[in-house]
């Protein structure tokens, strides 16, 4: 398949692979940003291929995966109500809120409906004008235009049956919570070349700066892959940390202008809870005022859903800023899995405890993965 | 930014069980299996059953009679490469050929949603007659029940079907060994992504047609070539992956599985990348695998290519002693990871 075939060629990926091989001299910690990222890594073997001295941790970057508990619940509270259609995209529905999900709540008769983009949903407000439509808008800057197009599509439309309940987060605050961490392992990272393709990668200059980290935008095929990871341990072994684009074809330094003038027109920034992290500042997106009619959580009264405790045995917040690997957790794989998950780590496909647990128990079990 | 602390980790109580049926209990993975062992399996069982093969065989007299069922609903009902006619024909015909039987009879029930279009129900049946006809089994009983609207998806279809085995090998999964080769049939994926296409309206330069075909013919052949079959598995819901999963825990061997050789059409591809989509996992209805010695692999890829079905026959693996219960599958690159199966159906990503 073209443009799809060169990026996963075998013989370019060995001499990628020799290239980082040639370069390493000492032990490195690199963290890939997106779950997209992870699962690649772990379907292609990537981490298995490079030399020992390079250590992959798995970033937060998985919107399935960072979701609040508490905005689980109202997702089923509303779900679950006889008047609303409620709409995600797929993988939002295994996820566990206290004491169901999604795919149960339909089971028990709720209207919960798989859609591909925000406007799927919109259109099934217009055509069922009697019934409350709500779209579960998560996600991170790479959802968030389309999601914030249908806010703004049906505020010009004039759509009363159309709202959306708001838990979309941001890449750069969640990188210096963990760069701020005093147990932090990080020493560079490659960024989410599809958040970047949104909103370029000016925002990564002062983080590469500050903390003295190298940042690479890297896209999610092998090739660039390898080649993210050759830039940043380069960058490491001759002491710079710069911000370089890998994925060039796809991002530009400025982003995607038109996808960011929609989301600034609809979002503002606020802060933002992180399952499993907690309250980061300033990492979140909600609806400015202007569109606060189109909030879930404003038209519809969910005082029933309080804040919700979380229980201590599952490591998802460790895993998800790398200070933990899936296999580390004793839950993992016996009281934890894809079925019965205990985190969402180990719910969405991008998240690290699904890929591992789906890629990699050979070896983390059996030989004890690096 | 202030500091943070290295917080203390968190998570949701876990769903223990779901205490009524989801839409992903049937998606062919690892959900489904649990209700089949949980509920089916513990009322019913006994050897022909615990057998976990696609057909039962029942010795009757000096015969051996291969016995199976299969219900069929689909929507859309019309799709390239098929209806839901062809499917249930096809289906059932096919779990009569993974016991290496010939197929005698279908049976045929209709459960049919009121309001249904009497044509439509006329087009669903000439399909089903077509592929009996091609798959040379007539069907011979029947029954029909109307549901009130809004209780079906126009019609949904029962078969089951009978055949005759009329070779000595034991075609089941236990008796595939460490050292079997796995050989597959042809591509994968096409009759998952049809439907997905048609479904959520892709559109690509020609239409992805669905893989229905009956399998009896190059099953039938291969049964008289003198290859020592061990096992037959058709690819269905769930794909290939879970059809190894499947063999490789119910006969406690393991699997190494090259990715590299498995054919997968590229419109079949672009779709399964359109929707993130692996296509070790997307349903075939016209697709099986063959477990025999390594020395005969290639003698089984020989005769299975003799006939158009399974013209893109190839050797895609093999069974090992180690780990017993996994597939492991060799990447593109070369590394080697475990080859799960699905929780439930396959879901579409955020981004």
């Amino acid at each position: 398949m073209k443009f799809i075939d060169e990026y996963r060629d075998p013989v370019a990926a060995q001499r990628w692979l020799a290239a980082i091989h040639g370069l390493v001299t000492r032990p490195w910690t690199l963290m890939e940003v997106c779950g997209g990222q992870t699962h690649a890594i772990l379907k292609y073997g990537i981490d298995e291929l490079l030399p020992r001295e390079v250590t992959l941790l798995h970033g937060p970057g998985c919107p399935v995966c960072v979701t609040p508990l508490e905005k689980i619940d109202r997702a089923l509270a509303l779900a679950s109500r006889p008047n609303v259609i409620f709409c995600s995209f797929g993988d939002m529905l295994r996820v566990p809120g206290t004491d169901r999900d999604l795919l149960a709540v339909k089971a028990a008769g709720g209207d919960v409906r798989i859609v591909y983009s925000p406007l799927d949903a919109l259109k099934v407000a217009l055509e069922n004008p009697d019934k409350q439509v709500v779209f579960f808008a998560v996600g991170f800057e790479t959802t968030a235009p389309g999601n914030a197009m249908a806010v703004y599509q049906a505020r010009r439309a004039g759509l009363e049956n159309f709202s959306v309940l708001v838990s979309h987060v941001l890449v750069p605050p969640a990188l210096e919570a963990i760069l701020g961490s005093p147990s932090c392992r990080v020493q560079g990272f490659l960024a989410a070349g599809h958040v970047c393709a949104v909103m370029g990668y000016t925002e990564y200059l002062p983080i590469a700066a500050r903390y003295k980290v190298p940042i690479v935008v890297t896209g999610f095929e092998p090739l660039d892959l390898l080649q993210g990871i050759y830039l940043s341990v380069k960058q490491l072994e001759e002491g710079r940390a710069e911000v370089e684009n890998q994925y060039s074809r796809v991002v530009t330094k400025q982003g995607n202008r038109q996808a960011q003038s929609i989301v600034t027109e609809v979002f503002c920034i606020v802060d933002r809870a992180w399952r499993g992290i907690g309250v980061i500042p300033g990492s979140g997106l909600g609806l400015r005022d202007a569109y606060a009619g189109f909030d879930a959580e404003r038209r519809f009264d969910l005082s029933e859903v309080g804040p919700r405790p979380e229980p201590a045995e599952c490591i998802a917040g460790l895993v998800l800023q790398g200070l933990k690997k899936p296999h580390e957790c004793d839950a993992f794989g016996r009281r934890c899995t894809p079925e019965h998950p205990l985190g969402a780590t180990m719910v969405s496909s991008e998240g690290a405890c699904a890929a591992y647990y789906r890629h990699r128990r050979v070896a983390a079990g059996q030989e004890g993965a690096r | 930014m202030s500091q943070a602390k290295d917080f203390a980790p968190s998570c949701p109580a876990p769903i223990a069980q779901y205490p009524q049926v989801l839409l992903a209990h049937g998606g062919g993975g690892r959900l489904m299996h649990q209700l089949i062992e949980r509920v089916f399996l513990s009322a019913f069982s006994n050897p022909l059953l615990d057998t976990g093969h696609d057909a039962a065989v029942l010795e009757v007299g000096a015969a051996r009679i291969a016995f199976t069922t299969d219900s069929y609903v689909v929507r859309p009902l019309f799709f390239p490469g098929g209806t839901i006619g062809t499917l249930a024909v096809n289906g059932t015909v096919n779990d009569l050929a993974m016991a290496g039987a010939r197929p005698l009879a279908l049976s045929a029930g209709f459960i049919i949603e009121e309001g249904l279009a009497v044509e439509t129900l006329q087009r669903v049946v000439a399909s089903m007659q077509a592929a009996a006809v091609e798959a040379g089994v007539a069907i011979v009983t029947g029954d029909t029940k109307v549901v009130d609207r809004g209780k079906g998806d126009g019609v949904f279809i029962n078969t089951a079907g009978v055949g005759v085995v009329e070779h000595g090998l034991r075609i089941a999964p236990a008796s595939v060994r460490a050292g079997d080769a796995v050989i597959l049939s042809g591509d994968i994926g096409r009759h998952g992504m049809a439907i997905m296409a048609v479904r959520e309206g892709l559109q690509f330069e020609s239409a992805i047609e669905s893989d229905c075909a009956p399998l009896s013919a190059p099953v039938l052949d291969l049964v008289s070539s003198g290859v020592d079959v061990h096992c037959l598995r058709d690819i269905t819901r769930g794909g290939l992956a879970s059809a190894l999963n499947e063999i490789a825990g119910s006969a406690k061997v393991g699997m190494t599985i090259d990715e590299r050789p498995v054919p997968v059409r590229e419109d079949v591809r672009g779709a399964c990348e359109i929707l993130g989509f692996d296509p070790m996992y997307v349903a075939n209805e016209g697709r099986f695998i063959v477990f025999a010695p390594e020395h005969q692999a290639d003698r089984v890829v020989e005769v299975l290519r003799r006939h158009p079905v399974s013209g893109d026959a190839c050797v895609i693996g093999r069974l090992t002693l180690e780990r017993p219960g996994l597939v492991v599958v060799r990447s593109i690159l070369g590394a080697t990871r475990v080859l799960d199966m699905l929780s439930g159906e396959q879901l579409p990503r955020i981004c």
